[in-house]
């Protein structure tokens, strides 16, 4: 894309976020400047210095459970790790404010890591459970080791920095920090990371299959969290100079949640909201005292039910309500550079499949399977119902892993590599039904299939015109920026296609990608997957519809009951006996009645 | 000898409450795929019905125990209506939140209605307990031990030889095939909530007389049902049985031979063995998610 192309809503776009920028950097400083110069009692210094300090440990859920999706219930205990670390450091130890507080980040990052590594590999209750199982323990242990933590008593004389002994500059410093944390929060989102956070979120299957590391995802979105709630705890230790266990408790990592919640999860701003409004609620709500837990549980059955997405996130729905995503005309789009191997005669093997067995208990899904795909050539496997098509793609996708065989792509042998390493070595792949990331938007799906392993495209910029490339090959360069719930279902169908094309697959499996289309749809759909082959694309299909696989396929396999039963050109392979006895029944020998 | 008998007997009867509470848990999850977070807080509200009922109006007590058990089927029914129903058709995490705001608004609830003073409730028993050799055998322990085994024995009988029971069966094993065949989803669904909130009431009626009745016990027996279930293998009806007992006996042994204050602490260092080395706990398997 030439400069002067790059007019229209990618300039108005970053005009925009320069001036966001710019009002942010504003806001800081006159709210820092407004700490150090206007008279605050000691009452509204105090809340202040909690509601920002919170703030900041609420971040780190807006991290671990808005971007990634992940139930962390023991913020407070990370929260508690950071405030002890500067408790018992500058009085116990005699260490210098600073060195404290990074120790204790550091341990509160540290101890979400080792958590983390040990339960992210498991589903979704499990962080829950045993983050609430870390918090008692914690709790246990600052109560019970009295000789170190001081027990139930907990610990008086914090001390602060030397040129920040007053409250006012703490609270700026306090203040300086939430600013720094709120803006770095908000820009992960759209990093690489961030991205990969959010389709775990979405999709945790879908995610692995564009090339995202599931697992190393998570873990990094759970020590991020731990180190924000380190890092609060930190900062309020020095803010309030005594601290005692039941700060920490259970109940205040509810407390931290149902901040998150109450804001909206997905957003830093919906993070500062919950947490401003519920530290000044009890404030103005004084005669509740006694009940007041009690309505923070039900406002949390409430907000679920009527507003999933916080305050926040609800006020942002209503304004995207009255003020909806339009498709743009797109400025002019370089074409997708799809395959280095454009008009090539080159018909070797590029996936090989060998004697690959899957069984579940006794039942052969797939059973001894032999598969050769040629470069430059569209190969389908068809079968009837239950003949392992799926099983076999999944296999060779790595999200099952087969009894025995091999399977190798361009001579790598991918049999033991997890989903998201396939992905990098060039395995593309859609799915029967369809798996988008539906809370992003259409080309950031795009664009998380373009960050592929091993498929470097370039900076920021030059990810979103290859995004948008993949998106103008299959038609869909104009609805961009629109939310995939707003998509047609054939169109997200092509959107998942698109993402895949991002990644620049050597090999694109789709999985019945006719499946739940209209003729039109169909007819569009084969268009599309002609031109791809008139790339030099290498795609291999399953699909029930054999009109549409006998327009694009030049090579058929056939499968039933797990094994290949025919294999050969279509006109071959639907002459074959065996083949016509699968689809329309066995022939019934003479005589018979 | 005998110290480490009376250990085991003790270990196995406080095992069986986190036994029957894990059996509701697995119940939820089966029908729901959901962690219920507040099934300890109806072991609670089993307890502290009992201590209204059989103290403050001097109810005769077997009386109380079935006014409590009523009353706690209901509560199951309202329970579904007010925090699971609504999201039913949203994913797993708002519902986990929805049932942990449940447990914060049913324990700060009976808080404010009852104070934060623990209540003691008499054991059903008059006679403290009889002794066989060298070990004690306390009555409560023993009727805690028979009523888990008679409630095992009758929920496998319910599961396996009744229509309704079958019904519940093919409702967790796959709802929408469920309600293809006629079968009323909804409605088993809320069998399934009623069920659970007895088994956690029955819970909380039995381990009143062993425990203080606070508004914390329900959650902290919860956690080492929820332990106990994943050492188990989580969603297995057997582990979840043979996961409570394991653990019951090794926080005994624990409190007895390591540390008083750190009892707590043992079920959840056994967890994270487990979620270590066998994540999928003694009975479970490995499933993975369907393309």
């Amino acid at each position: 894309m030439s400069v002067g192309s790059a007019v229209g809503p990618n300039q108005s776009v970053s005009v925009a976020s320069v001036l966001t920028r710019a009002s942010y950097v504003a806001a800081a400083g006159l709210s820092i400047g407004a700490v150090l110069v206007v008279p605050l009692s000691a009452y509204s210094l105090n809340l202040f210095m909690q509601a920002s300090t919170y703030a900041i440990a609420v971040l780190g859920l807006i991290v671990v459970l808005g971007y990634a999706g992940q139930l962390s219930l023991a913020q407070a205990a990370f929260f508690g790790i950071g405030a002890y670390s500067v408790a018992l450091g500058t009085t116990a130890f005699g260490l210098s404010f600073w060195i404290a507080l990074i120790l204790g980040v550091l341990l509160a990052a540290g101890a979400g890591a080792v958590l983390g590594l040990t339960t992210l590999r498991l589903g979704g209750h499990y962080l829950a459970m045993v983050t609430i199982s870390f918090q008692t323990i914690l709790t246990l242990v600052l109560t019970n080791w009295v000789s170190f933590t001081r027990g139930p008593d907990g610990v008086t004389g914090i001390k602060r920095p030397a040129m920040l002994i007053e409250s006012r500059p703490f609270l700026a410093l306090c203040l300086a920090s939430l600013y720094l944390v709120a803006f770095l929060v908000w820009r992960l989102k759209s990093t690489k990371l961030g991205r990969a956070m959010q389709a775990v979120r979405d999709n945790e299957l879908a995610a692995s299959v564009v090339g995202v590391d599931t697992y190393r995802t998570k873990v990094a979105a759970f020590t991020v969290s731990a180190l924000l709630g380190g890092f609060g705890g930190a900062l309020f230790a020095g803010g309030f100079s005594y601290i005692s266990p039941d700060q920490f408790s259970f109940a205040e990592s509810v407390v931290f949640l149902t901040m998150a919640l109450l804001g909206g999860v997905r957003s830093p701003a919906g993070a500062v909201l919950g947490t401003g409004l519920l530290i000044l609620l009890p404030e103005w709500l004084r005669f509740l005292k006694v009940i007041y837990l009690a309505v923070y549980g039900a406002a949390v059955i409430l907000i679920m039910v009527f507003m999933p997405d916080g305050i926040w996130g609800y006020a942002t729905g209503l304004w995207r309500k009255f003020v909806p995503v339009r498709p743009v005309k797109p400025p002019s789009i370089a074409p997708l550079p799809l395959t280095r191997q454009v008009g090539t005669e080159d018909s070797s093997t590029i996936l090989a499949v060998r004697n690959l067995s899957k069984h579940f208990g006794g039942l052969k899904a797939i059973d001894g399977v032999d598969l050769a795909v040629r470069r430059n050539s569209v190969h389908a496997l068809i079968g009837p119902n239950g003949s392992g098509k799926t099983t076999l793609l999944n296999v060779l996708n790595g999200i099952v892993r087969p009894t025995h065989g091999s399977i190798t792509l361009e001579g790598i042998d991918l049999t033991r590599l997890a989903p998201h390493q396939r992905a990098g070595y060039g395995l593309g792949r859609t799915f029967q039904n369809i798996r988008l990331f539906g809370a992003l938007s259409v080309i950031e799906n795009v664009i998380i299939g373009a960050e592929r392993p091993r498929h470097n495209v370039g900076d920021a910029r030059a990810l979103e015109s290859h995004a948008l490339a993949a998106l103008d090959f299959v038609g869909l360069a104009p609805r961009a920026h629109e939310q995939i719930g707003s998509l047609s279902y054939g169109h997200q169908r092509l959107v998942e296609i698109a993402r895949a094309l991002a990644g620049s697959p050597k090999l694109l499996l789709l999985d019945e990608p006719g499946a739940g289309l209209n003729h039109v749809e169909k007819d569009g759909l084969v268009q599309l997957l002609k031109r791809l082959k008139g790339h030099g694309l290498t795609i291999f299909i399953i699909d029930h519809d054999m009109h549409l696989v006998s327009q694009v396929a030049e090579r058929i396999s056939v499968l039933n009951f797990g094994r290949r039963i025919a294999d050969g050109t279509p006109t071959e392979v639907l002459r074959h006996p065996d083949v016509i006895a699968a689809y329309l029944g066995e022939e019934r020998p003479h005589g018979a009645a | 000898m005998g110290f480490n008998l009376q250990l085991l007997f003790t270990g196995v009867g406080v095992g069986s409450i986190y036994a029957l509470v894990a059996l509701g848990f697995v119940l939820i999850y089966r029908a729901t795929n959901v962690v219920n977070f507040a099934q300890g807080d109806f072991a609670m509200l089993g307890a502290f019905a009992m201590v209204v009922l059989a103290i403050d109006f001097e109810l005769p007590y077997g009386l109380s125990i079935i006014i409590t058990l009523v009353l706690l089927v209901g509560f199951g029914a309202l329970f579904n209506l007010g925090v699971y129903y609504p999201l039913r058709r949203r994913s797993f995490l708002p519902v986990i939140i929805s049932t942990i705001g449940a447990s914060i608004l049913l324990e700060n609830g009976v808080l404010a209605a009852y104070g934060p003073r623990p209540q003691s409730l008499p054991s059903m028993i008059a006679v403290p307990g009889f002794s066989i050799g060298e070990v004690f055998f306390d009555t409560q322990y023993v009727v805690i031990l028979v009523v888990t085994v008679v409630m095992v024995a009758l929920q496998y009988i319910f599961f396996e030889r009744t229509l309704i029971g079958k019904k519940m069966q093919a409702t967790s094993q796959d709802k929408e095939m469920a309600s293809l065949l006629g079968i009323p989803v909804a409605l088993m669904i809320m069998i399934t909530f009623m069920y659970s909130a007895l088994l956690g009431g029955l819970a909380g009626v039995l381990v009143a007389p062993v425990l203080f009745v606070t508004v914390g016990m329900g959650s902290s027996i919860a956690l080492k049902a929820f332990a106990a279930s994943i050492i188990g293998g989580f969603g297995d009806v057997t582990g979840a049985i043979i996961g409570g007992l394991a653990l019951g006996v090794i926080e005994t042994f624990g409190a007895a031979y390591v540390s008083v204050p750190y009892k707590d602490a043992f079920a959840f260092l056994v967890l994270f063995v487990f979620l270590l080395l066998r994540p999928q706990g003694i009975f479970g398997e490995r499933i993975a998610e369907k393309a």
